[in-house]
């Protein structure tokens, strides 16, 4: 399954609890009511759990974690990081 | 205190039975344990189950005039009675009883409706013309007390509690959609509505009349806040000096009874104030009685004991397990008698029974005294949002949110998104609702769960539209705080705090309770009070603390405030409850077809695996479990709830149909 709809079935059975048609890519979950405080933060163990590495206090920011779009580039942005360390290291 | 109930004939004489106002009349025994009795003539029939405190030998009712014309059945005390019944035997009126519900009707004989203005308490009543077929009935002015009524055919019915209107097979049990709709965005029905179909509320402030087939309900009293220019321009001692006195006086006349008195004690600024002018003014041996709670988050057991100590007290404690709060639910539904989205009223429900069981009829309370002297947080956030919203880009305005709510402004995650969260609206600060859109937004995302029916019923409807519509003329020109009060008191104090978290848990266990800071005089005089002295910066309720100046400890009186609430999650879930799985069970969701099933399942496995639970999912589950109880209780199962007719100790029957024809109809039927 493609990384997005990894986040969209997530934030649809969580928060929405299998409801979906309110939820489109650039949906801002603050505005629609989707996630509140106490989700972000489930959110953000998802995003852990899940993609295996660790979001960082400033990290957690409107422009990151309020729409599937936003999150999934924030995890790309993430992820590419990560993976250049990892090659950095192996250099 | 007591319980009333009544059928009317509307348009022609006709039989009533003593039998059917004696089932309604049965199913407020809670309310009235004592005595019992009905007037019942051709045209009307009405009774009241009698919880005696005023009079105890003498008090029973109904309660006639001199030449027996008018009649009375009489729920509540109006404390100032001593002062009115002076004026009325001077004006020559003659009393056989010395109770207050005598000195109401010789005043109604006198003034009719202008009466109301001079009554100073807690009050539901129906007075009988039998001349002139003429009934008025009336609620006081912020709803303490409940009235109910409809119409069905040519007859009208009223009572305390829905389910004596219930107890008439007649009257249909259904679920109304749009008031469903209202209490997921509010917390509960605007003033007029139930959750029940065409059974309607009286609202408070509000008198009806039924004469000719006609009725009319019409308001004659409202909260009401002063324009800059009628502000009073007192001095702050001065403003101090004279809601002390007042407040000495609320407390004194609440203490009128022929029974002992007790208070509750929370460990809050509000129920401490009362207690210590009780204790220092009036009542050197008296009892107090509180909640503990088995999660410390939820407990004030420190400030409680600290008080305790304080004023020497005989202090009695009830202690609210998790488990015991999730196995009442059910009982407590059967009170309330409308879905609520919190369980704070479940404490309170086992609160009354202790205070029962200790032999007290009757107890003080704090209540009212954060809606009128300005005491909770979303009066604050107002203020905020208000001074925000006049540099909407400002970095630093919305800061002073976190000082609100240090809690849930923790770590960074949140504050980035409770910012998000509170902006909601910061652009338009002249809507009508500012004060509550923030709340009521969030609250309405809980209709989520709607199944597609009920979805589609309500698609077209816009609850904010109907709220817009009973606000004062006058209301757009109030200030920001001004606003946020009226709305609080309005619908939140009215419907929720009085009845759900008051009156219903009370005289579910046969307990009266009176609110000294809701004397009308009180709320009068802060009405006239500027805004900026109520809450002084972020220090709110800034004028009662320096009412309590030399009455409470510091530590009681610059404590932060502490919110009564109940725990939802670990109360309800993993307590082994049989009915929470069995009313959030598919079967039972399609049955009631109010909900989506798949999604309530989700919702309960997410809430039973995770340790917290978000504020919402939690209003969520109550609001859905409270529903589907009041769909089975109120619907198939309603009857096995009642007991039998009540055999009344005092019969006035002027009815033109014998009674041996009643009970030979009662025996055919």
């Amino acid at each position: 399954m493609e990384q997005i709809e990894i986040l969209k079935e997530f934030v649809i059975s969580n928060f929405l609890f299998g409801k979906s048609t309110i939820l489109e890519y650039d949906t801002d979950f603050l505005e629609k009511g989707i996630i509140d405080s106490i989700g972000i933060l489930e959110l953000v163990c998802f995003v852990e759990e899940t993609f295996n590495f660790k979001v960082l206090d400033d990290e957690i920011l409107h422009n990151n974690f309020s729409s599937l779009t936003k999150l999934n580039n924030y995890i790309n942005l993430k992820l590419g990081k990560l993976q250049k360390v990892v090659q950095k290291c192996a250099v | 205190m007591c319980g009333i109930a009544g059928i009317a004939n509307l348009t022609e004489p006709g039989s009533i039975l003593i039998n059917s106002v004696g089932m309604m009349a049965s199913s407020l025994r809670h309310r009235g344990p004592n005595e019992s009795g009905i007037y019942i003539d051709d045209w009307l029939g009405f009774a009241q189950t009698r919880l005696s405190i005023i009079d105890l030998l003498g008090g029973s009712q109904p309660i006639h005039n001199e030449d027996k014309s008018l009649w009375i059945v009489f729920n509540g005390e109006i404390y100032n009675y001593l002062e009115l019944r002076r004026s009325l035997v001077e004006a020559g009126h003659k009393f056989y009883t010395l109770s207050d519900t005598e000195v109401i009707l010789h005043l109604y004989e006198d003034e009719k409706e202008n009466c109301l203005s001079k009554l100073n308490g807690q009050f539901a009543f129906a007075v009988w013309d039998s001349t002139n077929k003429e009934l008025f009935i009336c609620r006081d002015r912020v709803g303490k007390k409940p009235l109910y009524y409809t119409i069905n055919g040519n007859q009208f019915f009223f009572s305390s509690e829905i389910k004596a209107l219930f107890s008439n097979d007649q009257i249909d049990r259904e679920i109304d959609y749009i008031s469903l709709n209202q209490i997921f965005t509010f917390w509960t029905t605007l003033p007029g509505r139930t959750i029940f179909k065409d059974i309607k509320e009286l609202p408070a402030g509000s008198y009806l009349k039924y004469k000719n087939s006609k009725l009319t309900i019409t308001k004659y009293w409202d909260y009401d806040f002063a324009l800059p220019d009628n502000l009073i321009n007192y001095s702050t001692d001065d403003i101090v000096s004279k809601l002390k006195e007042l407040l000495i006086d609320a407390v004194r006349i609440r203490l009128r009874a022929d029974v002992q008195v007790g208070s509750y004690l929370s460990g809050g600024l509000d129920s401490s104030g009362i207690t210590a002018l009780i204790k220092k003014n009036f009542n050197n041996e008296l009892s107090t009685f509180g909640i503990r709670f088995e999660e410390e988050s939820f407990d004030e057991g420190e400030y409680q004991s600290a008080m305790v100590s304080n004023l020497n007290v005989d202090h009695t404690e009830i202690f609210a397990s998790n488990k015991k709060i999730g196995e009442l639910l059910p009982d407590v539904m059967w009170h309330c008698e409308i879905p609520l989205l919190r369980l704070s009223p479940v404490p309170l429900f086992m609160l009354s029974k202790l205070v029962n069981q200790n032999g007290f009829r009757v107890v003080l309370t704090g209540e009212g005294a954060d809606e009128v002297f300005g005491g909770y947080n979303i009066f604050k956030e107002t203020l905020i949002r208000s001074f925000w919203a006049k540099y909407p880009d400002s970095e630093l305005r919305p800061r002073l949110l976190e000082r609100l709510y240090p809690y849930i402004f923790k770590d960074a995650t949140s504050k980035a998104n409770l910012k998000s969260f509170f902006k909601l609206g910061i652009d338009n600060p002249n809507d009508l609702l500012f004060s509550h859109m923030v709340r009521w937004q969030n609250t309405s995302r809980i209709k989520r769960f709607f199944s597609d029916d009920l979805a589609n019923e309500n698609k077209d409807y816009e609850p904010y539209s109907d709220l817009k519509e009973i606000l004062p003329e006058k209301y757009s020109k109030w200030d920001a705080l001004s606003k946020a009060q009226y709305l609080e008191m309005k619908i939140f104090l009215s419907n929720y705090l009085l009845s759900s978290q008051g009156d219903r848990v009370a005289m579910a266990h046969s307990v009266e309770i009176r609110m000294p800071y809701l004397d009308y005089r009180i709320i009068e005089f802060m009405s006239l009070v500027p805004s900026y002295l109520k809450i002084r910066g972020l220090n709110e309720k800034s004028i009662l603390k320096k009412v309590f100046k030399d009455i409470l400890p510091d530590t009681i009186r610059q404590r932060v405030k502490h919110p009564y609430r109940a725990p939802i999650k670990n109360s309800l879930l993993n307590n082994n409850l049989d009915y929470v799985d069995e009313y959030l069970s598919e079967e039972s969701i399609n049955k009631y077809r109010l909900f989506n099933s798949s999604m309530v399942t989700k919702l309960k496995e997410k809430l039973t695996k995770s340790n917290s639970a978000s504020e919402i999912d939690s209003m969520a589950l109550v609001g859905i479990l409270t529903t589907q109880i009041l769909s089975d209780m109120f619907g198939d199962n309603f009857q096995y709830r009642l007991n039998k007719p009540i055999t009344f100790d005092r019969i006035y029957d002027r009815r033109s149909i014998s009674m041996s024809e009643e009970l030979l109809y009662t025996e055919r039927k």
